[in-house]
């Protein structure tokens, strides 16, 4: 199915109200992170730091990946190699179904969810369990997350109430976070202990050393990976950085950027199986290299996963993460996802009025407005645009190149009349007027008054 | 040394007076501006559409017109900073075009200075909300954006800070987009028109008598807003304000 962002924003802001509620929760993690950016007086220098690693990592990529598999396997870990969404989903469950494991808990993973571990696991039989807060509330609605560092936020506590009446028994009515949070703990560490696997997710994985890091704020992972015989962690290739004098840097940058957080409550450093486990690293490619050879995009790759791009995004903000309908929205979705199915998500590169605040924010430095105008320019080329904005681009562009034909035929908008069709003029006017008036147009053009009153000048 | 004025198609048709009056202030600064007929628009819309292909004739046009002047004054951060960033696609002159262009409020700020720019001698008793549009700030750098942790400046509030009696609302959210976005505004009409709402409501807060913009563009959205909500909130280009154009 396409994604149509601007159908579904506008479903989104049928609800004005949800929607300056949406937009003043994640408004608030961006004035956090402002805060939280404040403190360090070198900021902008451990950003540019930051992106130097990141592409200096991204262009000895398969150096770091051997470097990184062979230290890990000295560790004791497992290293698969998955070139797909598919070969990941058929390694982990071959590693449960081989240790006869079939309750799995899982860390929060954008990675599982962009290959849709979940359903491929479930309908062999494996019972999943999101383990991350956000993560089990959207897991326990069917719904996808709809930010990738907080997967509820779409949600307000009284919907959370609801979902935990219908699956958790809480009493109807109770709003309080802290008796909701209370039987989520309860339900979850049920399922901790009963679990015969733990996945978590990768946030860095380090070549020299071979372990791999991950952030949480509850502490979910820690227990993922500590009590189930077998842990598998997933990540993409794009996670490396060469060392732990690296590491720090980008530690340092990722919570105070998402979330306006010091540093993520629990940062958990996984080398090597505890006795009698097994570790198994799962590094997945599906769609990485080919955005790495990409000469306008394989930038996107920094990504840390910090989310700040879809805080400080307006359209975000305004139009909900769902609206996007890709494992990750905001902009750093509106450019990663075109690259996996350029006609399903033409229209997310569009998402967006290019203001640059995404570029500005983004501690790795991606430059994220002027992927997005690179990526419109592609989804034209391949010719997943309307007919009626390509004939009004096309005539348009041709009218703009010509100022004569706008001086010669007088006003701006007789000329538009004359030359487009109807319909399409009256398509484009009625979007605008939907919510403002029109216009007016000035008594003289700025031209044709500077020929009367400034004769004799160029 | 010579300059030229530019004045994008869409401020030629629809807010003439702003370039009027941005012609009039640098002729009472004594700068010998002209206003060369050769070129109607930079080729922005379509560009920023994804068409930068039928939007190039009319950047290639712009560097034919402007590339014989040493300084390109562009009446638009957006159609500046287009220029800026893909001009050079037309070899010798248009790298020339592109590093020979700047924006309004940069060259008055910057060549012209805030000493001389008081000597216009601007006045205005009024509390306004500043929008400085993103891609003059984000991308010209006209201002520090609140995202990045750099000194304070901003180039825009200097410039008006000659204008006698006026002050600045203060305003919640400084940067944040007004929801224009060139074809966003009709591709995404309902997040447009939010986006923009809720920058009006932040001025009505901060008690804006007047929105003073560096762009065009973005004030023919906020007063298409702002008409159909009946509020009354009088908009200018920063060249209006300085000379002394009363109205809106």
């Amino acid at each position: 199915m396409i994604v149509d962002h601007a159908s579904a924003a506008e479903k989104f802001n049928a609800n004005p109200e949800r929607v300056t509620w949406h937009d003043a929760t994640l408004w608030y993690a961006r004035e956090k992170r402002d805060r939280a950016a404040a403190e360090v007086p070198e900021w902008e220098t451990l950003r540019e730091l930051a992106s130097a690693i990141k592409e200096h990592t991204l262009s000895h990529l398969d150096e770091y990946l051997v470097m990184f598999e062979r230290a890990a396997i000295a560790n004791g870990a497992i290293v698969h190699w998955a070139r797909n969404a598919d070969e990941h989903n058929a390694i982990v469950h071959g590693i449960l179904h081989s240790a006869g494991a079939r309750r799995l808990v899982k860390s929060k993973s954008m990675l599982t969810e962009e290959c849709h571990l979940n359903p491929y696991l479930e309908a062999r039989g494996i019972d999943v369990v999101d383990t991350d807060l956000g993560e089990r509330i959207v897991q326990l609605r069917r719904e996808p997350p709809s930010h990738i560092v907080a997967p509820a936020i779409h949600l307000k506590r009284e919907d959370i109430a609801e979902t935990f009446v219908e699956h958790l028994g809480t009493e109807p009515g109770v709003h309080d976070p802290l008796v909701l949070v209370g039987a989520a703990r309860v339900h979850l560490r049920e399922r901790f202990l009963a679990a015969q696997a733990g996945l978590t997710g990768v946030n860095f994985a380090i070549a020299e050393t071979g372990g791999i890091v991950v952030c949480t704020n509850e502490g979910n992972a820690d227990l993922g990976v500590a009590v189930p015989p077998i842990h598998i962690a997933s990540m993409g290739i794009e996670k490396l950085v060469p060392g732990p004098a690296e590491l720090a840097v980008f530690l340092r940058l990722l919570a105070r950027s998402g979330t306006g957080q010091r540093a993520t409550v629990y940062t958990t450093h996984v080398h090597r199986p505890v006795r009698g486990q097994h570790f198994h690293i799962v590094l997945v490619d599906n769609g990485r290299t080919t955005q790495l050879g990409r000469t306008d995009f394989w930038r996107s790759l920094k990504c840390i996963r910090c989310g700040a791009c879809m805080n400080t995004c307006p359209v975000y903000r305004r139009s909900g993460g769902h609206a996007y309908g890709s494992t990750v929205p905001g902009p750093i979705g509106s450019v990663l996802t075109p690259g996996i199915d350029l006609q399903k998500y033409a229209a997310l590169p569009f998402a967006s009025t290019l203001c640059g605040s995404c570029t500005a924010v983004c501690p790795v430095k991606i430059d994220l407005d002027a992927q997005l105008y690179r990526w419109r320019q592609v989804v034209t080329k391949a010719g997943h645009t309307g007919r009626m904005k390509r004939t009004l681009a096309s005539v348009g562009g041709k009218l703009l190149a010509h100022p004569t034909l706008l001086a010669g035929a007088g006003r701006v908008a007789r000329v538009v009349s004359r030359i487009f069709p109807q319909t399409l003029t009256n398509r484009f006017a009625g979007a605008w007027t939907k919510h403002r008036e029109a216009p007016e147009p000035s008594p003289q053009s700025f031209r044709a008054w500077y020929a009367a009153n400034r004769r004799g000048k160029k | 040394m010579t300059v030229a004025l530019f004045a994008p198609c869409f401020v030629d048709q629809f807010r003439a007076s702003a370039a009027i009056a941005a012609l009039r202030v640098l002729e009472r600064l004594g700068v010998d501006v002209e206003v060369p007929s050769g070129a109607a628009c930079c080729g922005q819309p379509p560009a920023n559409a994804g068409f930068e292909d039928e939007g190039a004739p009319a950047l290639e046009r712009f560097v034919r017109t402007f590339r014989r002047y040493d300084t390109i004054i562009v009446l638009s951060g957006s159609c500046a900073l287009h220029v800026r960033m893909h001009a050079a696609a037309f070899g010798d002159d248009g790298a020339g075009v592109a590093a020979r262009t700047t924006e309004y409020c940069t060259y008055l700020h910057d060549v012209i200075g805030l000493d001389r720019l008081s000597s216009l001698g601007a006045e205005r008793n009024a509390r306004a909300a500043v929008h400085i549009g993103c891609h003059a700030l984000r991308g010209l750098g006209l201002a520090s954006p609140s995202e990045l942790q750099e000194p304070r400046y901003d180039r825009v509030r200097a410039v008006l800070s000659t204008v006698r009696g006026l002050t600045f609302a203060d305003l919640d959210r400084p940067d944040e987009c007004c929801g224009f976005g060139g074809s966003f505004s009709v591709d995404e009409p309902a997040v447009s028109a939010r986006m923009g709402l809720d920058r009006l409501a932040d001025y009505g807060k901060g008690g804006a008598e007047l929105l003073v913009s560096t762009d065009v563009s973005c004030l023919l959205h906020l007063d298409g807003l702002a008409r159909r909500l009946g509020v009354s909130l009088p908009v200018m280009h920063v060249a209006e304000l300085l000379a002394g154009e009363v109205s809106a």
